[in-house]
Protein backbone atom coordinates (compact mmCIF):
# COMPACT_ATOMS: atom_id res chain seq x y z
CA UNK A 1 0.00 0.00 0.00
CA UNK A 2 0.89 3.63 -0.70
CA UNK A 3 -0.43 7.05 0.57
CA UNK A 4 -2.56 6.75 -2.74
CA UNK A 5 -5.37 8.19 -2.95
CA UNK A 6 -6.18 11.05 -0.22
CA UNK A 7 -4.07 14.81 -1.66
CA UNK A 8 -4.66 16.73 1.53
CA UNK A 9 -5.97 14.88 4.73
CA UNK A 10 -4.57 11.81 7.10
CA UNK A 11 -3.75 8.09 7.00
CA UNK A 12 -3.87 6.13 10.03
CA UNK A 13 -1.03 3.45 8.99
CA UNK A 14 -0.63 0.31 11.28
CA UNK A 15 -4.03 -0.39 12.84
CA UNK A 16 -4.46 -3.58 14.68
CA UNK A 17 -5.53 -6.13 11.89
CA UNK A 18 -9.68 -6.07 12.67
CA UNK A 19 -9.36 -2.70 14.54
CA UNK A 20 -10.31 -0.39 11.88
CA UNK A 21 -13.98 0.04 12.29
CA UNK A 22 -13.95 0.60 15.83
CA UNK A 23 -11.15 3.22 15.17
CA UNK A 24 -13.67 5.06 12.72
CA UNK A 25 -16.26 4.78 15.55
CA UNK A 26 -14.64 6.61 17.93
CA UNK A 27 -13.35 9.22 16.01
CA UNK A 28 -16.84 9.74 14.80
CA UNK A 29 -15.44 9.86 11.03
CA UNK A 30 -19.17 8.86 10.28
CA UNK A 31 -19.50 12.52 11.43
CA UNK A 32 -17.25 13.67 8.80
CA UNK A 33 -17.73 15.07 5.31
CA UNK A 34 -14.74 14.25 4.16
CA UNK A 35 -14.07 10.87 2.13
CA UNK A 36 -13.28 8.11 4.38
CA UNK A 37 -11.56 4.48 3.18
CA UNK A 38 -11.00 1.51 5.66
CA UNK A 39 -8.77 -1.07 4.37
CA UNK A 40 -8.07 -4.21 5.85
CA UNK A 41 -6.21 -7.07 6.71
CA UNK A 42 -3.76 -5.55 4.92
CA UNK A 43 -0.03 -7.14 5.06
CA UNK A 44 2.72 -5.51 7.23
CA UNK A 45 6.36 -6.37 7.65
CA UNK A 46 5.97 -5.00 11.18
CA UNK A 47 3.11 -6.34 12.11
CA UNK A 48 1.84 -9.63 9.61
CA UNK A 49 -1.83 -7.35 8.95
CA UNK A 50 -2.66 -3.79 9.37
CA UNK A 51 -5.64 -1.82 9.02
CA UNK A 52 -5.32 1.44 7.54
CA UNK A 53 -8.33 4.11 7.26
CA UNK A 54 -7.48 7.33 4.57
CA UNK A 55 -9.17 10.61 5.55
CA UNK A 56 -8.77 12.94 2.53
CA UNK A 57 -9.89 16.08 3.54
CA UNK A 58 -8.87 18.53 6.80
CA UNK A 59 -9.55 16.78 9.79
CA UNK A 60 -9.01 17.20 13.41
CA UNK A 61 -8.29 14.04 14.53
CA UNK A 62 -8.77 13.32 18.00
CA UNK A 63 -5.34 12.08 19.04
CA UNK A 64 -5.86 11.26 22.78
CA UNK A 65 -8.47 8.92 21.90
CA UNK A 66 -6.13 7.65 19.58
CA UNK A 67 -3.53 7.30 21.55
CA UNK A 68 -5.63 5.87 24.56
CA UNK A 69 -6.57 2.94 22.27
CA UNK A 70 -3.25 2.23 20.86
CA UNK A 71 -0.13 4.14 20.70
CA UNK A 72 1.37 1.84 17.61
CA UNK A 73 -1.52 3.54 15.37
CA UNK A 74 1.13 6.04 12.77
CA UNK A 75 -0.45 9.17 11.65
CA UNK A 76 0.63 10.87 8.43
CA UNK A 77 -0.91 14.06 7.26
CA UNK A 78 -0.80 14.51 3.84
CA UNK A 79 -0.31 18.00 2.26
CA UNK A 80 -0.87 18.61 -1.80
CA UNK A 81 -0.37 14.61 -2.03
CA UNK A 82 3.15 14.67 -0.02
CA UNK A 83 3.57 13.23 3.26
CA UNK A 84 4.19 16.50 5.24
CA UNK A 85 4.75 14.86 8.87
CA UNK A 86 4.34 11.74 11.04
CA UNK A 87 2.62 11.89 14.56
CA UNK A 88 4.14 9.42 16.93
CA UNK A 89 1.35 8.64 19.28
CA UNK A 90 1.84 8.89 23.07
CA UNK A 91 -0.94 8.29 25.97
CA UNK A 92 -2.92 11.22 26.85
CA UNK A 93 -2.10 12.83 30.28
CA UNK A 94 -5.95 13.82 30.48
CA UNK A 95 -8.76 11.95 28.90
CA UNK A 96 -12.32 13.69 28.90
CA UNK A 97 -15.56 12.26 27.75
CA UNK A 98 -14.33 8.77 26.53
CA UNK A 99 -13.97 6.76 29.27
CA UNK A 100 -17.07 6.49 32.17
CA UNK A 101 -16.07 6.13 35.51
CA UNK A 102 -18.07 3.26 36.50
CA UNK A 103 -17.86 3.64 41.18
CA UNK A 104 -21.75 3.64 41.82
CA UNK A 105 -20.10 5.68 44.80
CA UNK A 106 -18.62 8.50 42.22
CA UNK A 107 -20.29 12.18 41.73
CA UNK A 108 -20.42 11.32 38.14
CA UNK A 109 -23.21 8.29 38.84
CA UNK A 110 -25.69 11.48 40.16
CA UNK A 111 -24.37 14.86 38.76
CA UNK A 112 -25.52 15.60 35.03
CA UNK A 113 -23.54 17.36 33.08
CA UNK A 114 -20.24 17.07 33.84
CA UNK A 115 -17.88 15.35 31.84
CA UNK A 116 -16.05 12.10 32.76
CA UNK A 117 -12.28 12.96 33.11
CA UNK A 118 -9.39 10.48 34.03
CA UNK A 119 -5.87 11.33 34.38
CA UNK A 120 -3.07 8.78 33.70
CA UNK A 121 -1.46 7.43 36.77
CA UNK A 122 0.52 5.01 35.83
CA UNK A 123 2.29 5.58 31.78
CA UNK A 124 3.79 2.15 32.16
CA UNK A 125 0.72 -0.25 33.37
CA UNK A 126 -1.51 2.13 31.32
CA UNK A 127 -3.48 2.96 34.59
CA UNK A 128 -5.93 5.82 34.58
CA UNK A 129 -7.74 7.04 37.33
CA UNK A 130 -11.07 8.92 37.74
CA UNK A 131 -10.52 12.77 38.26
CA UNK A 132 -12.93 12.87 40.58
CA UNK A 133 -12.98 9.87 42.74
CA UNK A 134 -9.53 7.86 42.00
CA UNK A 135 -10.87 5.09 41.11
CA UNK A 136 -8.72 2.90 38.76
CA UNK A 137 -10.63 2.38 35.12
CA UNK A 138 -10.79 -0.97 34.20
CA UNK A 139 -11.79 -2.57 30.59
CA UNK A 140 -14.59 -4.38 30.30
CA UNK A 141 -14.36 -7.91 29.59
CA UNK B 1 -6.72 40.48 45.05
CA UNK B 2 -4.94 36.64 46.08
CA UNK B 3 -5.48 33.32 44.54
CA UNK B 4 -8.72 31.42 45.43
CA UNK B 5 -7.46 28.05 46.81
CA UNK B 6 -9.47 25.33 48.23
CA UNK B 7 -8.79 22.22 50.04
CA UNK B 8 -10.07 18.96 48.47
CA UNK B 9 -7.74 16.36 49.26
CA UNK B 10 -4.60 16.83 51.71
CA UNK B 11 -1.99 17.28 49.16
CA UNK B 12 -3.23 20.48 47.90
CA UNK B 13 -1.31 21.93 50.69
CA UNK B 14 2.31 21.75 50.57
CA UNK B 15 3.93 20.20 53.92
CA UNK B 16 5.07 24.08 54.68
CA UNK B 17 1.58 25.11 54.39
CA UNK B 18 0.46 22.64 56.79
CA UNK B 19 3.43 23.16 59.25
CA UNK B 20 2.03 26.93 58.67
CA UNK B 21 -1.50 25.44 59.72
CA UNK B 22 -0.18 24.00 62.94
CA UNK B 23 1.99 26.69 63.80
CA UNK B 24 -1.13 29.28 63.67
CA UNK B 25 -3.49 26.98 65.77
CA UNK B 26 -0.33 26.66 68.29
CA UNK B 27 -1.03 30.28 68.28
CA UNK B 28 -4.98 30.23 68.63
CA UNK B 29 -4.50 28.21 72.17
CA UNK B 30 -2.19 29.58 73.43
CA UNK B 31 -4.12 33.13 72.37
CA UNK B 32 -7.28 32.76 71.50
CA UNK B 33 -8.67 36.65 72.42
CA UNK B 34 -6.32 37.66 69.55
CA UNK B 35 -7.91 35.69 66.76
CA UNK B 36 -11.67 36.84 68.45
CA UNK B 37 -12.55 39.39 65.59
CA UNK B 38 -10.86 37.80 63.06
CA UNK B 39 -13.28 36.78 60.65
CA UNK B 40 -16.19 39.38 61.75
CA UNK B 41 -18.67 40.42 59.28
CA UNK B 42 -17.78 36.48 57.36
CA UNK B 43 -19.99 34.14 56.51
CA UNK B 44 -18.93 29.93 56.39
CA UNK B 45 -21.89 28.30 55.07
CA UNK B 46 -21.52 24.41 56.27
CA UNK B 47 -23.11 22.26 53.33
CA UNK B 48 -23.71 18.98 54.55
CA UNK B 49 -25.13 16.19 52.36
CA UNK B 50 -24.78 13.56 54.77
CA UNK B 51 -25.06 13.63 58.41
CA UNK B 52 -22.22 14.72 60.50
CA UNK B 53 -21.79 15.70 64.15
CA UNK B 54 -17.93 15.92 64.76
CA UNK B 55 -17.20 17.79 61.64
CA UNK B 56 -19.74 20.33 61.58
CA UNK B 57 -20.26 21.40 65.32
CA UNK B 58 -16.14 21.86 64.97
CA UNK B 59 -16.62 23.87 61.93
CA UNK B 60 -18.97 25.88 63.41
CA UNK B 61 -17.33 26.48 66.72
CA UNK B 62 -14.40 27.52 64.90
CA UNK B 63 -15.86 30.07 62.57
CA UNK B 64 -18.02 31.10 65.60
CA UNK B 65 -14.52 32.12 67.93
CA UNK B 66 -13.15 33.57 65.07
CA UNK B 67 -15.97 36.06 64.74
CA UNK B 68 -17.78 35.24 62.32
CA UNK B 69 -21.36 33.35 61.61
CA UNK B 70 -23.01 30.22 59.89
CA UNK B 71 -25.83 29.14 57.51
CA UNK B 72 -26.37 26.11 56.00
CA UNK B 73 -27.40 22.53 56.27
CA UNK B 74 -26.81 18.72 57.78
CA UNK B 75 -28.78 16.76 55.85
CA UNK B 76 -29.66 17.00 51.94
CA UNK B 77 -33.76 16.24 52.22
CA UNK B 78 -33.40 19.95 54.19
CA UNK B 79 -31.42 21.25 51.04
CA UNK B 80 -33.09 21.51 47.47
CA UNK B 81 -30.92 18.30 46.34
CA UNK B 82 -33.88 16.46 47.63
CA UNK B 83 -35.36 18.52 44.60
CA UNK B 84 -33.07 17.35 42.13
CA UNK B 85 -30.53 20.38 42.47
CA UNK B 86 -27.23 19.78 40.99
CA UNK B 87 -24.27 20.06 43.08
CA UNK B 88 -22.71 22.75 41.06
CA UNK B 89 -25.70 24.70 41.49
CA UNK B 90 -26.09 24.31 44.98
CA UNK B 91 -22.35 25.78 45.17
CA UNK B 92 -23.15 28.43 42.53
CA UNK B 93 -26.25 29.30 45.26
CA UNK B 94 -24.43 28.90 48.52
CA UNK B 95 -21.54 31.79 46.71
CA UNK B 96 -24.14 34.09 46.55
CA UNK B 97 -24.29 34.06 50.57
CA UNK B 98 -21.45 32.70 52.23
CA UNK B 99 -17.70 33.62 52.09
CA UNK B 100 -16.57 30.24 52.64
CA UNK B 101 -17.91 26.76 52.20
CA UNK B 102 -17.55 23.76 54.51
CA UNK B 103 -18.92 20.53 52.51
CA UNK B 104 -19.61 17.02 53.26
CA UNK B 105 -21.09 14.95 50.71
CA UNK B 106 -21.82 10.69 50.12
CA UNK B 107 -20.54 10.96 46.78
CA UNK B 108 -16.43 10.73 45.44
CA UNK B 109 -15.61 13.96 43.75
CA UNK B 110 -18.21 16.01 44.98
CA UNK B 111 -16.13 18.96 46.44
CA UNK B 112 -13.83 18.89 43.62
CA UNK B 113 -17.13 19.25 41.24
CA UNK B 114 -18.32 22.04 43.81
CA UNK B 115 -14.59 24.03 43.50
CA UNK B 116 -15.16 23.96 39.89
CA UNK B 117 -18.22 26.48 40.04
CA UNK B 118 -16.68 28.01 43.11
CA UNK B 119 -15.89 31.75 43.97
CA UNK B 120 -15.28 30.56 47.21
CA UNK B 121 -12.62 28.55 48.72
CA UNK B 122 -14.58 25.35 48.99
CA UNK B 123 -13.39 22.91 52.14
CA UNK B 124 -13.85 19.31 51.59
CA UNK B 125 -15.90 18.21 54.91
CA UNK B 126 -15.53 14.49 53.49
CA UNK B 127 -16.39 12.73 50.29
CA UNK B 128 -18.03 9.66 50.74
CA UNK B 129 -14.77 7.11 51.35
CA UNK B 130 -12.30 8.75 49.31
CA UNK B 131 -11.19 11.84 51.25
CA UNK B 132 -11.45 13.71 54.73
CA UNK B 133 -8.54 16.44 54.68
CA UNK B 134 -10.12 18.78 57.38
CA UNK B 135 -10.01 15.07 59.71
CA UNK B 136 -6.28 14.87 58.35
CA UNK B 137 -5.28 18.20 59.95
CA UNK B 138 -6.73 17.38 62.97
CA UNK B 139 -4.94 14.44 63.29
CA UNK B 140 -1.45 16.18 62.33
CA UNK B 141 -1.81 18.90 65.15
CA UNK B 142 -2.74 16.43 67.58
CA UNK B 143 0.56 14.33 66.61
CA UNK B 144 2.46 17.61 66.63
CA UNK B 145 1.21 18.71 69.84
CA UNK B 146 1.26 14.90 72.05
CA UNK B 147 4.86 14.45 70.14
CA UNK B 148 6.57 17.63 69.04
CA UNK B 149 7.78 16.25 65.79
CA UNK B 150 6.64 13.54 63.03
CA UNK B 151 9.94 12.36 62.53
CA UNK B 152 10.70 8.75 63.85
CA UNK B 153 7.24 8.03 64.29
CA UNK B 154 6.08 4.47 64.07
CA UNK B 155 1.72 4.71 63.36
CA UNK B 156 -0.28 1.66 63.68
CA UNK B 157 -3.63 1.66 61.49
CA UNK B 158 -6.38 0.34 62.89
CA UNK B 159 -9.83 -1.48 61.42
CA UNK B 160 -11.08 -0.62 58.10
CA UNK B 161 -7.86 0.27 56.41
CA UNK B 162 -10.12 0.05 52.94
CA UNK B 163 -13.05 2.77 53.02
CA UNK B 164 -11.41 5.04 55.90
CA UNK B 165 -11.57 7.97 54.48
CA UNK B 166 -9.28 9.29 57.61
CA UNK B 167 -6.32 6.46 57.20
CA UNK B 168 -6.32 7.24 53.50
CA UNK B 169 -5.73 10.97 53.72
CA UNK B 170 -3.44 10.56 56.97
CA UNK B 171 -1.42 7.86 54.95
CA UNK B 172 -1.17 10.91 52.27
CA UNK B 173 -0.11 13.42 54.34
CA UNK B 174 2.46 11.85 56.67
CA UNK B 175 4.59 10.08 53.67
CA UNK B 176 5.48 13.46 52.76
CA UNK B 177 7.75 13.74 56.33
CA UNK B 178 10.90 11.94 56.59
CA UNK B 179 11.68 8.93 58.91
CA UNK B 180 7.84 7.66 59.05
CA UNK B 181 7.02 4.38 59.91
CA UNK B 182 3.62 2.48 59.38
CA UNK B 183 1.47 -0.82 60.67
CA UNK B 184 -1.18 -1.71 59.25
CA UNK B 185 -3.99 -3.82 61.43
CA UNK B 186 -6.58 -4.47 59.43
CA UNK B 187 -8.68 -8.04 58.35
CA UNK B 188 -7.80 -8.86 54.77
CA UNK B 189 -11.15 -7.96 53.60
CA UNK B 190 -10.58 -4.16 54.73
CA UNK B 191 -6.90 -3.95 53.56
CA UNK B 192 -5.77 -0.83 52.43
CA UNK B 193 -7.04 0.00 48.32
CA UNK B 194 -3.91 -0.73 45.84
CA UNK B 195 -3.47 2.96 44.87
CA UNK B 196 -2.47 3.65 48.76
CA UNK B 197 0.02 0.65 49.11
CA UNK B 198 1.24 1.68 45.54
CA UNK B 199 1.12 5.63 46.96
CA UNK B 200 3.62 4.00 49.92
CA UNK B 201 5.57 2.39 48.13
CA UNK B 202 6.59 4.93 45.41
CA UNK B 203 7.45 7.50 48.67
CA UNK B 204 9.86 4.54 49.72
CA UNK B 205 7.97 4.08 53.38
CA UNK B 206 8.78 1.41 55.87
CA UNK B 207 5.64 -0.17 55.99
CA UNK B 208 4.05 -3.96 56.74
CA UNK B 209 0.72 -5.58 57.34
CA UNK B 210 -0.18 -7.82 60.86
CA UNK B 211 -3.05 -8.99 61.08
CA UNK B 212 -3.50 -8.98 64.98
CA UNK B 213 -3.85 -6.02 67.13
CA UNK B 214 -1.61 -7.42 70.21
CA UNK B 215 1.21 -7.98 67.59
CA UNK B 216 1.70 -4.62 66.92
CA UNK B 217 1.09 -2.64 70.08
CA UNK B 218 4.41 -2.77 72.05
CA UNK B 219 5.96 -0.90 69.39
CA UNK B 220 3.73 2.08 68.03
CA UNK B 221 4.19 5.35 69.02
CA UNK B 222 0.81 6.18 67.89
CA UNK B 223 -2.66 4.21 67.59
CA UNK B 224 -4.62 5.09 65.10
CA UNK B 225 -8.23 2.98 65.38
CA UNK B 226 -11.09 3.31 63.10
CA UNK B 227 -14.89 2.36 63.00
CA UNK B 228 -15.80 -0.21 60.82
CA UNK B 229 -19.04 1.74 59.16
CA UNK B 230 -22.05 0.26 58.09
CA UNK B 231 -22.66 3.33 55.39
CA UNK B 232 -20.04 1.97 53.84
CA UNK B 233 -20.51 -1.74 52.77
CA UNK B 234 -23.00 -2.47 50.30
CA UNK B 235 -23.78 -6.05 52.16
CA UNK B 236 -24.97 -6.42 55.70
CA UNK B 237 -23.65 -10.06 56.27
CA UNK B 238 -20.27 -8.29 55.55
CA UNK B 239 -20.68 -5.60 58.01
CA UNK B 240 -21.85 -8.10 60.88
CA UNK B 241 -19.04 -10.56 60.17
CA UNK B 242 -16.22 -7.82 60.27
CA UNK B 243 -17.82 -4.64 62.61
CA UNK B 244 -15.76 -6.24 65.91
CA UNK B 245 -12.62 -7.35 64.30
CA UNK B 246 -10.36 -5.34 66.13
CA UNK B 247 -11.40 -4.18 69.70
CA UNK B 248 -9.32 -2.24 71.72
CA UNK B 249 -9.41 -2.63 76.11
CA UNK B 250 -7.49 -1.17 79.10
CA UNK B 251 -5.64 -4.54 79.67
CA UNK B 252 -4.08 -4.94 76.05
CA UNK B 253 -2.73 -1.69 76.84
CA UNK B 254 -0.06 -2.72 79.32
CA UNK B 255 2.35 -3.74 76.02
CA UNK B 256 1.71 -0.57 75.06
CA UNK B 257 4.43 2.05 75.66
CA UNK B 258 3.64 4.76 78.20
CA UNK B 259 3.79 7.59 75.83
CA UNK B 260 1.91 6.02 73.08
CA UNK B 261 -0.98 7.69 72.07
CA UNK B 262 -4.44 6.13 71.28
CA UNK B 263 -6.56 8.29 68.81
CA UNK B 264 -9.63 7.89 66.68
CA UNK B 265 -11.15 10.12 64.36
CA UNK B 266 -15.04 9.48 66.39
CA UNK B 267 -17.59 7.98 66.18
CA UNK B 268 -16.59 5.17 68.14
CA UNK B 269 -19.03 2.36 68.61
CA UNK B 270 -17.23 -0.43 70.19
CA UNK B 271 -13.41 -0.39 68.67
CA UNK B 272 -12.54 0.88 71.79
CA UNK B 273 -13.72 0.12 75.40
CA UNK B 274 -14.98 2.68 77.73
CA UNK B 275 -12.63 1.48 79.86
CA UNK B 276 -9.66 2.95 78.24
CA UNK B 277 -10.91 6.04 78.18
CA UNK B 278 -9.39 6.76 81.72
CA UNK B 279 -6.25 5.68 80.32
CA UNK B 280 -3.80 8.96 80.02
CA UNK B 281 -2.91 7.25 76.33
CA UNK B 282 -6.33 7.76 75.01
CA UNK B 283 -6.08 10.75 73.32
CA UNK B 284 -9.79 10.78 71.10
CA UNK B 285 -11.54 13.43 72.23
CA UNK B 286 -8.53 15.90 72.97
CA UNK B 287 -8.20 15.07 69.17
CA UNK B 288 -11.75 16.01 68.84
CA UNK B 289 -10.65 19.68 70.15
CA UNK B 290 -7.77 20.05 67.64
CA UNK B 291 -10.50 19.70 65.06
CA UNK B 292 -11.46 23.49 65.89
CA UNK B 293 -8.75 24.91 65.98
CA UNK B 294 -6.69 23.61 62.91
CA UNK B 295 -9.81 24.40 61.02
CA UNK B 296 -9.89 27.93 62.79
CA UNK B 297 -6.07 28.19 61.45
CA UNK B 298 -7.78 26.85 57.93
CA UNK B 299 -10.82 29.09 57.52
CA UNK B 300 -8.40 31.86 58.01
CA UNK B 301 -5.58 30.35 55.77
CA UNK B 302 -8.42 30.43 52.91
CA UNK B 303 -9.62 34.03 53.23
CA UNK B 304 -6.55 35.37 53.21
CA UNK B 305 -6.73 36.81 56.75
CA UNK B 306 -3.45 36.82 58.60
Amino acid sequence: MNLDGVTTGTVLDHIQAGKGWEIYNLLKLDKEECTVAIIQRVDSTKYGKKDIIKIDGDTDIDLDILGYFDTRITVNKIRDGVLEKKVKLKLPERLVGVLECRNPRCITSVEKGIPHEFRLADREKKRYRCLYCDTVYKEKK
Amino acid sequence: MSELRHLINITDLSVEEIDHLIAVADDIIAHPEAYWDACAHKKLATLFFEPSTRTRLSFTAAMMELGGNVLGFDQAASSSTSKGESVSDTIVMACCYADIVAMRHPKEGAPFVGARHSTVPIINAGDGGHFHPTQTLTDLLTIHRKKGDFKGLTIGLCGDLKFGRTVHSLIEAMIRYEDIHFVMISPEELDLPSYIKEQLNKAGVDWREVSSLEEALPELDVLYMTRVQKERFFNEEDYIRLKDSFILNRAMLSTAKDDMIVMHPLPRVNEIAIDVDDDPRATYFYQALMGKYIRMALILFLLGIK
